[in-house]
C-alpha cells in the first residue's frame, strides 16, 4: 500500500494565455500513497497552479493528470471526492466558528449522524482546537487557523492531502506541530503533498519534487539532492578579517559557488568535490560540514552569475576607504517602547540598542509585534510610552527630522509602478529635499551603484523581481541616510535573489550603514550581527546567532539551528509565565 | 494502525453517501450565519430600505413649495392689492413686492427668484372696463420644470382670484376665463408621495437582489474561500441555490416591511391584493438575484460588482423605470432602452396594485415579461458559473 502511486503526472504543461510564458512546463512525475511529497520552490515557481490541476481546480494546456486512476478533467467531481485540498489562505469561513467551520464542511462531505460526532471528536483532539470551538476563526492566530483548515480538509477519509504553503504565517512552534500531525496521516496511508518555500523544509519530506520558473528540476529523495554536493561544503572561519569581508572574498573566487554567513563563520559550496577548499587567507580555519538542501538547490541552479557578484564586490572595496573607520557609537536606542491598541498591548516594554555598521535583526511569529516595533523606530507610529531615538533623534518629539536620517525600505516595495524608474527616483529624491545638481547627480550615482541603466526608462511595474528590489532600495537610500529599515525584504524573492540583496547590504553596511530588518526567515537571520527574538510583544532572548544557539545546544542537539533556539526560547518562556502565575 | 483519524480501517468505498439537500442546506446555514453577523448585510437589508422609503417619503419631493415670486405692481389701486394679497395669502408663494421690475430682474437671473408677475399700470383701468387686461409673468425656463410648475401655480392663483372678485364686484361678469377649466392640482404632493412609494420597492429589491449578492459571491472569491469550495464534491446548483435562498428570504422581508410601513406608517393605500403583490414581488426579486449572481461570477470581485451592479441594477431602477422620470417623456432612444429593464415592468405593476388595484390587464402582460426576465438571468447564471478556477 505504501508505495501505491496516487497521482500521476504525465507532461502537463499550463499557460494562462499565449502570450505568457508558461507557468509549468513538461512537469511527469509519480505521487505515492503513504509519504509527505514536497513541491518546494521559490515563489513563482508554479507551485500553487500545480496543487490547483491535481486538485481538479484548473485543467492543463497539455497533458494529463490522474489521482487514483481519475482524470482531473473528465471525472472531475470523482477526484473531488477522494481529494481534500487547502489552499493558501485556508478556505476557512473568518466570520464563522471553528464548529460552524467543521459542520459545513461535514454537510458538504456528507459525513453525518454518529460518525459526524465521533470525526469531530476526534478532529478537535487531534489539532487541540476544542478549547476554541465557539471561536470564531478570523480570530484564531494563524497557527490555529491552520489546524483548522486541516480539521476540515480531514473531515471525510482523504486518499490524497493537499496542503498549500500550510506554514507560511505560522510560528515555529506551530509549525513543528503541524507536521507531526501530517505524518500521523502518512502512517495511514494518506498521500500528502506539502508545497513549501523554505527549503529547510524540503529536508523534513519522504520525497521531493524541485520546481524552478515551472521547470522540475530534481524528483526524488531529499537525502538523495543533498548527497550530490557532499564534499562540497565547507564552514570557514577567520580571526582576521570580519566576516562580511571574509564573505566577499569567497564570493570572488572561481571556485566558490555559493556563500553564505552562518553567525561568526561563513559557509562555502563549491562547485567540485574537493578534500580543502581555496585559501581564502593565512588566518582560516575551514572544515568540512554537512550539506543542506538549500546548497543543493543552489547547485542545481548554478549559483548567482559570477559577473552580478563581482559588480557589487568592487563597490564593496572603492567605498570601504572612504568609510573604513566607523565609529561604533549607539545610533538607534528603544527604551520601554510600549504600544498598546485599546485593551491589546501589542508591544510591551521593548529596549534595546544598535550600534552603528550593525545589522540587527527582529526576528518573531506573525502578529508578535514587528512590524508594530518597526513603525514606531520610523515615526510611522506614536508609541503609548516609552522612547524612540534615531541618529540622537527623539522620534517622539522630531519625526521628521529622524526620518531625513533614515531610510525605510517597504515590505512590498511601495515604488510607483507606473512611473519609470528615472522617475521613481527623481520622485523619492525630490520627496528627500534633493534638488537641482544635487539631485541629478544622486540619481546617477544611483542607477550606476544598482546597474539600473538598462531599465531607465521602464514602468518599475514591469520590472524583473530582483531590479524592482534594487530600485526600492536605491529609492531608500537617496537621501544617504545613516540608518536603513528592511521590513521582509525578501519576502516573495528567489533565493538567487535573496543572495545578491544580501551581498549588496553587506557591502552598505562596510561603508558605515546601519540596518535594522524583521525576517520570517531563520536562515536569513544569520546574516545579523545581533537578533531581537519578538514572542507575544517582548522581547524573549537578543544575542548573536552563534550565542542564541549556543545557548542551548546540547547532547541530543550538538548543532542547533536558529530555529531550534526560537522554539527553545519560546517554550522556556512559556514556562517562565506559567511558573510567574 | 494505532490510532486512526476517521475510524475506517480501509479505504474500500471513497464514495461517501453524499446527499445534495444536506450540502445545500448546510450552505444556507452558513451564508445565514454570515449575513445575520455582517453588518453591511443588515444595512443593505434593512436599514437602506428604511431610510430609501423615509427619503422617498419626506426629502424628495416632486412639488415645489415657497416659490420665490416677486409681484412688480406699477400701481396702487384696491384692485391691484387684492391680487396681491391673494398671492401673499397662498402657502405655495413667497412673494417680494417691487415697484419697478429693474429691481427684481437681477434677482430673477440670478436664480433667487422664480418668477417674477408684473402687474402693469393700466391693469385695474382695464380690469374696470373689462377689457383684455395683461399680465406678464416672468420664469426662468433653465429650469424648466420649476419653470412650468411656477405658471400652473400662478395661472391658479389667478384663476381663483378672478372668481373671487366675479363674486365680490356684484356677479360681474368674468365668465369666459373661469370657464377654462385647466385645474391645477394643489395637492400635488400626496400624490407624488403615493406614486413613489410603491416604486420604492423595486429600487430597495434591486439592492438586496444585485448589490448585495453581487457583493458576497464577489469576497468568497477573493478571500480564498470559493477555491476551498470548489475542492469539495460541490455542483454548480449547489452554489447557485445555497446564495439564491438566503437573499431571496431577505428581500422578501424587506420587501413586506417596505409595504408594512408604507401603508401603516406613512398612508399610502393598497387597493390591489397583498398575495399578488408578493408573487410579482418574487418574479422581480429572481431577476434581480439572477443579475447579481451573474455579475459577481463574472467579476470576482467586490468593487468592480459593486460598480457593476449599481450601473446595471441601481440606477435603472431609479432613472429608466419610470418611477421618477416619465417614461412617455423619454427620447426614443432611452425609451426603447428601458424595454429592457426589469424594474420598469415591476413599477408599473407596483402603481397599479397600490393606487388602482388589481388591473388584471395591467399585471398579467408585465409579470409574464418579469418571469422570462428571471428565468433568463437564472439560466445564464447557472452556465456561467464556473466549477474551476479557470
Amino acid at each position: 500500500m505504501a508505495s501505491q502511486v496516487f497521482i500521476s503526472l504525465n507532461e502537463v504543461r499550463k499557460q494562462f494565455s499565449a502570450a505568457d510564458r508558461p507557468v509549468l512546463e513538461c512537469v511527469t512525475a509519480n505521487i505515492y500513497g503513504g509519504r509527505i511529497t514536497g513541491l518546494v520552490g521559490p515563489d513563482g515557481a508554479g507551485k500553487t497552479t500545480l496543487m490547483r490541476l491535481m486538485a481538479g481546480l484548473l485543467e492543463p494546456t497539455q497533458g494529463r493528470i490522474k489521482v487514483a486512476g481519475y482524470d482531473t478533467v473528465g471525472q472531475v467531481s470523482s477526484v473531488h471526492t477522494i481529494v481534500s485540498y487547502m489552499p493558501q489562505r485556508f478556505g476557512l469561513y473568518e466570520d464563522l466558528t471553528v464548529m460552524e467551520n467543521l459542520h459545513l464542511y461535514a454537510d458538504l462531505r456528507g459525513v453525518v449522524g454518529k460518525h459526524r460526532q465521533e470525526t469531530f471528536e476526534r478532529l478537535l483532539a487531534f489539532t487541540g482546537l476544542r478549547p476554541f470551538t465557539s471561536r470564531l476563526a478570523g480570530k484564531l492566530s494563524g497557527g490555529m487557523k491552520q489546524k483548522l483548515g486541516l480539521a476540515c480538509a480531514l473531515i471525510h477519509r482523504p486518499l490524497v492531502l493537499l496542503l498549500d504553503e500550510p506554514s507560511v504565517g505560522v510560528d515555529p512552534v506551530s509549525r513543528r506541530e503541524l507536521w507531526k500531525m501530517v505524518n500521523e496521516l502518512v502512517d495511514e496511508g494518506t498521500a500528502v503533498i506539502w508545497s513549501t518555500a523554505y527549503m529547510d523544509e524540503a529536508q523534513r519530506c519522504d520525497e521531493v519534487l524541485l520546481l524552478n520558473e515551472g521547470k522540475l528540476l530534481y524528483q526524488g529523495k531529499p537525502e538523495d539532492l543533498i548527497r550530490q554536493v557532499e564534499g562540497q561544503t565547507f564552514i570557514v572561519e577567520t580571526t582576521e578579517d570580519s566576516r562580511r569581508q571574509l564573505l566577499a572574498k569567497a564570493l570572488e573566487q572561481p571556485d566558490i559557488l555559493d556563500a553564505v554567513i552562518q553567525g561568526r563563520k561563513v559557509r562555502l559550496i563549491l562547485k567540485t568535490p574537493t578534500a580543502v577548499p581555496p585559501a581564502l587567507g593565512t588566518n582560516v580555519q575551514a572544515r568540512p560540514t554537512s550539506p543542506r538542501f538549500e546548497y543543493a538547490f543552489m547547485v542545481l541552479l548554478s549559483g548567482i552569475p559570477k559577473t552580478r557578484i563581482s559588480n557589487v564586490t568592487s563597490h564593496i572595496f572603492q567605498k570601504l576607504h572612504e568609510a573604513g573607520t566607523a565609529t561604533r557609537d549607539v545610533v538607534v536606542e528603544a527604551r520601554d517602547l510600549t504600544k498598546r491598541f485599546g485593551s491589546f498591548t501589542a508591544v510591551d516594554q521593548v529596549s534595546f540598542t544598535v550600534r552603528r555598521g550593525e545589522i540587527f535583526g527582529l526576528l518573531g511569529p506573525n502578529g508578535a509585534g514587528k512590524s508594530t516595533i518597526f513603525k514606531m523606530m520610523c515615526g510611522l507610529l506614536r508609541p503609548t510610552s516609552g522612547k524612540a531615538e534615531v541618529a540622537g533623534v527623539d522620534l517622539t518629539m522630531a519625526p521628521a527630522k529622524a526620518r531625513e536620517r533614515l531610510g525605510y525600505m517597504a515590505q512590498r516595495f511601495s515604488l510607483y509602478s507606473d512611473l519609470s524608474v528615472h522617475q521613481n527616483l527623481e520622485f523619492f529624491g525630490g520627496v528627500y529635499g534633493l534638488k537641482g545638481r544635487r539631485l541629478q547627480k544622486t540619481i546617477h550615482r544611483m542607477i550606476e551603484e544598482f546597474e539600473l541603466a538598462p531599465f531607465i526608462n521602464s514602468n518599475a511595474g514591469d520590472l524583473p523581481l530582483g531590479f524592482k528590489q534594487r530600485l526600492a532600495m536605491a529609492c531608500a537610500i537617496m537621501h544617504e541616510p545613516q540608518v536603513l529599515f528592511l521590513d521582509e525584504p525578501t519576502s516573495g524573492v528567489d533565493p538567487i535573489t535573496r543572495r545578491e540583496f544580501w551581498i549588496r547590504i553587506n557591502a552598505m553596511v562596510d561603508q558605515g550603514m546601519t540596518i535594522i530588518v524583521t525576517t520570517h526567515f531563520l536562515d536569513e537571520a544569520e546574516y545579523c550581527d545581533r537578533i531581537a527574538m519578538i514572542y507575544q510583544g517582548r522581547i524573549i532572548a537578543t544575542g548573536t546567532p552563534d550565542d542564541l544557539k549556543r545557548s542551548i545546544q546540547s547532547e541530543n542537539l550538538p548543532e542547533p539551528t536558529l530555529e531550534d533556539a526560537f522554539i527553545e526560547m519560546i517554550q522556556r518562556h512559556e514556562r517562565y509565565e506559567l511558573e510567574v502565575a | 494502525m494505532g490510532q486512526n483519524l476517521t475510524g475506517e480501517s480501509q479505504y474500500v468505498d471513497v464514495q461517501p453517501q453524499r446527499s445534495r439537500l444536506r450540502c445545500i442546506w448546510g450552505l444556507v446555514r452558513k451564508e445565514t450565519y454570515q449575513m445575520l453577523r455582517d453588518p453591511s448585510s443588515v444595512g443593505i437589508g434593512i436599514v437602506l430600505p428604511l431610510l430609501l422609503l423615509f427619503l422617498f417619503a419626506y426629502a424628495v419631493s416632486l412639488d415645489v413649495r415657497n416659490i420665490e415670486l416677486a409681484v412688480v405692481c406699477e400701481d396702487n389701486s384696491p384692485i391691484v392689492n387684492r391680487l396681491l394679497a391673494s398671492f401673499q395669502n397662498n402657502k405655495y408663494f413667497m412673494v417680494h413686492v417691487a415697484r419697478d421690475r429693474r429691481e427684481v430682474q437681477d434677482a430673477l437671473i440670478g436664480g433667487r427668484l422664480s418668477g417674477v408677475l408684473v402687474i402693469p399700470a393700466d391693469f385695474a383701468s382695464r380690469v374696470e372696463r373689462r377689457s383684455l387686461s395683461p399680465l406678464q409673468l416672468l420664469v426662468r425656463g433653465s429650469d424648466v420644470s420649476t419653470a412650468s410648475l411656477v405658471q400652473n401655480y400662478v395661472q391658479g392663483v389667478l384663476r381663483n382670484w378672478l372668481i373671487q372678485e366675479g363674486l365680490n364686484a356684484g356677479q360681474r361678469n368674468s365668465g369666459e376665463i373661469v370657464r377654462i377649466e385647466s385645474r391645477v392640482w394643489f395637492n400635488q404632493e400626496s400624490e407624488t408621495r403615493a406614486a413613489l412609494l410603491p416604486g420604492s420597492i423595486a429600487v430597495i429589491m434591486t439592492l438586496i437582489g444585485t448589490l448585495l449578492t453581487a457583493l458576497v459571491v464577489a469576497r468568497e472569491w477573493e478571500r480564498g474561500t470559493m477555491e476551498a469550495l470548489l475542492a469539495t464534491p460541490i455542483t454548480r446548483g449547489d452554489i447557485v441555490l445555497s446564495k439564491f435562498i438566503p437573499y431571496f428570504i431577505l428581500g422578501m422581508l424587506a420587501m413586506e416591511l417596505v409595504v408594512a410601513v408604507s401603508t401603516l406608517g406613512l398612508g399610502v393605500p393598497l387597493r390591489g391584493s397583498l398575495w399578488v403583490l408578493t408573487m410579482v414581488s418574487a418574479t422581480f426579486l429572481c431577476s434581480a438575484l439572477g443579475l447579481g449572481l451573474l455579475i459577481s461570477s463574472v467579476t470576482r470581485n467586490q468593487f468592480v460588482a459593486s460598480q457593476v451592479s449599481l450601473i446595471v441594477g441601481y440606477l435603472p431602477a431609479i432613472i429608466l423605470s419610470g418611477l421618477v422620470f416619465e417614461i412617455d417623456s423619454m427620447p426614443r432612444l432611452i425609451r426603447y432602452l428601458t424595454y429592457v429593464m426589469p424594474p420598469r415592468y415591476f413599477v408599473s405593476v407596483l402603481r397599479t396594485l397600490f393606487l388602482a388595484g388589481n388591473v388584471w390587464q395591467v399585471i398579467v402582460p408585465n409579470t409574464v415579461v418579469l418571469l422570462v426576465f428571471a428565468a433568463f438571468f437564472l439560466t445564464v447564471t447557472i452556465r456561467k458559473t464556473k466549477m474551476n478556477l479557470e
